[in-house]
């Protein structure tokens, strides 16, 4: 059976405008959800730096220039596999495929490395990104957590 | 020179013969790195130091704006024919600057004693902060 027609056991769902002050709110947002699973640190510390990275691109590349709403929804699957999706309705991205190659940046002179996708892509299991210019983009995490119970 | 974003962030600057220690503090994102960069390169235009030491011994996150951060601060210390040395780096961090191959454009290291110039013993200090009462002292009298 496929994972996306499973329920989940759990779910959350939040907005809020694309401030930078908002990114640490989001990470932290979805810290304290997961903690549910109880995953051990480097876990956690890794999804919050996914998290980061997507709720960034959304605030940076998506709304530059201009406020939007960014979503945030996590939801918990049996056997503590994570989804989460990070949507906005921005400007959309122009080439999905250079824009996930690592160091590639529409933004230098504001310091990025262009390491978001790279960062995303190796903390998290699967990184799967919908995008078309205009309308905004849409990008789920998925990941499995071990809880640190399990492991005892 | 003691800067702070706010309670959770913020940057501790300190130069001495030509070296800069920049002690950051709390979360390193998008949010806070913008802040953060401004105080390190106001310090860098002003004290022109051949040394800069970014420490992380007091970073509790950090996503790719810090990689950002380190690599702007690399390209502005090579138009001062400086370097930039990473310090006390937590665990989970040094995995992001493995992952953005930082460690081949700076030093990590846990241990900066010897790159700062030595700073005067508390004894000396104390001498110092005696003299000045006393010269205070002399000049009630």
């Amino acid at each position: 059976m496929s994972r996306v027609r499973q329920q989940p056991i759990n779910e959350m769902k939040l907005t809020f405008p694309s401030y930078s002050e908002n990114e640490r709110f989001a990470r932290i947002a979805v810290s304290g959800f997961l903690s549910q699973l109880d995953p051990c640190i480097d876990e956690l510390s890794d999804i919050k730096t996914a998290v980061s990275e997507g709720v960034t691109n959304a605030i940076v590349h998506g709304y530059r220039g201009t406020v939007g709403t960014v979503l945030l929804q996590v939801k918990i699957f049996q056997g503590g596999r994570i989804y989460i999706k990070i949507q906005d309705k921005g400007c959309g991205i122009e080439n999905i495929e250079q824009a996930r190659e690592p160091l590639f940046t529409t933004a230098p002179e504001d310091d990025r490395a262009g390491l978001g996708f790279a960062i995303m892509e190796t903390f998290m299991e699967k990184v799967r990104v919908k995008s078309e210019l205009g309308k905004g983009t849409t990008l789920v995490l998925e990941r499995t957590v071990k809880s640190r119970k399990s492991r005892l | 020179m003691n800067s702070e974003i706010s309670t959770h962030s913020g940057v501790s600057l300190s130069s001495n013969s030509g070296v800069c220690v920049a002690k950051i503090k709390g979360d390193l994102d998008h949010h806070t790195a913008k802040f953060i960069r401004g105080e390190i390169d106001r310090e860098i235009a002003s004290a022109r130091p051949h040394r800069l030491i970014i420490d992380f011994s007091g970073v509790t996150f950090m996503d790719s704006s810090g990689i950002g951060l380190i690599m702007g601060r690399y390209k502005l210390m090579q138009d001062y024919d400086g370097e930039v040395i990473i310090a006390s780096p937590p665990d989970y961090i040094r995995k992001v600057l493995r992952l953005a191959g930082v460690d081949k454009l700076a030093r990590i290291t846990d241990d900066i004693s010897s790159l700062i110039p030595k700073e005067k013993s508390p004894e000396e200090n104390k001498e110092k902060e005696v003299t000045a009462d006393e010269q205070s002292t002399a000049a009630a009298n």
